[in-house]
């Protein structure tokens, strides 16, 4: 199957999910799959009033790109979309989604959950928490930084 | 002259978004840069202080530690992503 050059969007506003399936699957009769995955902010049991998402801004779609060409190479699939979205996004609003749509389901959930685990680690983009309260926020990596300090320790 | 551009926490130790650096001869590897920078002040200091958790990218592509800064335009320095 030929894949059609996956729509990638980083931006402030909002996105309507059945708006971009539709836009992959309109007027089409071959496609038998569509995966989506969207990715919401938690109140994380009502501490968290906000979180602040910074991104590279060049690099930020590059990437997404990048693992979007991966996945059509991978697999069998026709059309991708991922939108992600920065800025201050609230708990029960959406930061990302990602669309992968194919002949048969295998190669949209697993190019799906593909795009989804890389661009965690791959995509550059940051979350800040504020929590209820307090006026300064904190880098949601910081733990990272903390566990990778604690190793330094261990060797 | 190369652009160095900082993000997340990086951004704030360090205590601006980027800067037009000319790197010394000595910096040929991104780990060399890292402990270049380093020296520059207790801002880097604070900013590079676990400098094998920093990532980097050569012209908005992902780098190791290993590789060499080579004709990089733009530099940046960030650390470990929380997108999704």
């Amino acid at each position: 199957m030929e894949s059609r050059i996956p729509t990638i969007k980083v931006q402030t506003a909002d996105f309507n999910v059945a708006a971009e399936i539709e836009k992959l699957t309109h007027g089409r009769t071959d496609i038998g799959a569509v995966v989506n995955f969207v990715g919401l902010c938690r109140s994380e049991d009502d501490t968290l009033e906000a979180l602040e998402l910074e991104h590279y801004p060049g690099m930020a779609v590059k990437q997404l790109e990048a693992l979007a060409r991966e996945a059509t190479d991978r697999w069998p699939l026709d059309g991708v979309t991922i939108i992600h979205r920065h800025g201050r996004i609230e708990p029960g609003q959406q930061i990302v989604l990602v669309v992968a749509t194919s002949m048969h389901r295998d190669a949209a959930f697993e190019g799906a959950r593909f795009m989804m685990d890389y661009l965690k680690t791959d995509a550059p983009f940051w979350k800040k928490e504020h929590k209820v309260g307090q006026t300064d926020g904190s880098w949601v990596d910081a733990h990272d930084a903390d566990l990778m300090a604690r190793q330094r320790w261990a060797s | 002259m190369v652009k160095l551009i900082y993000f997340s926490w990086v951004r704030e130790r360090v205590g601006f978004n980027e800067e037009e650096i000319e790197l010394p001869d000595g910096v040929a590897t991104v780990r060399d840069l890292l402990g270049w920078l380093r020296t520059r002040g207790q801002n880097y200091q604070h900013a590079l202080e676990f400098p094998e958790i920093i990532r980097v990218a050569l012209d908005q592509e992902h780098a190791n530690h290993e590789d060499t800064v080579g004709t990089a335009k733009e530099i940046a320095l960030f650390p470990p992503m929380t997108g999704g």
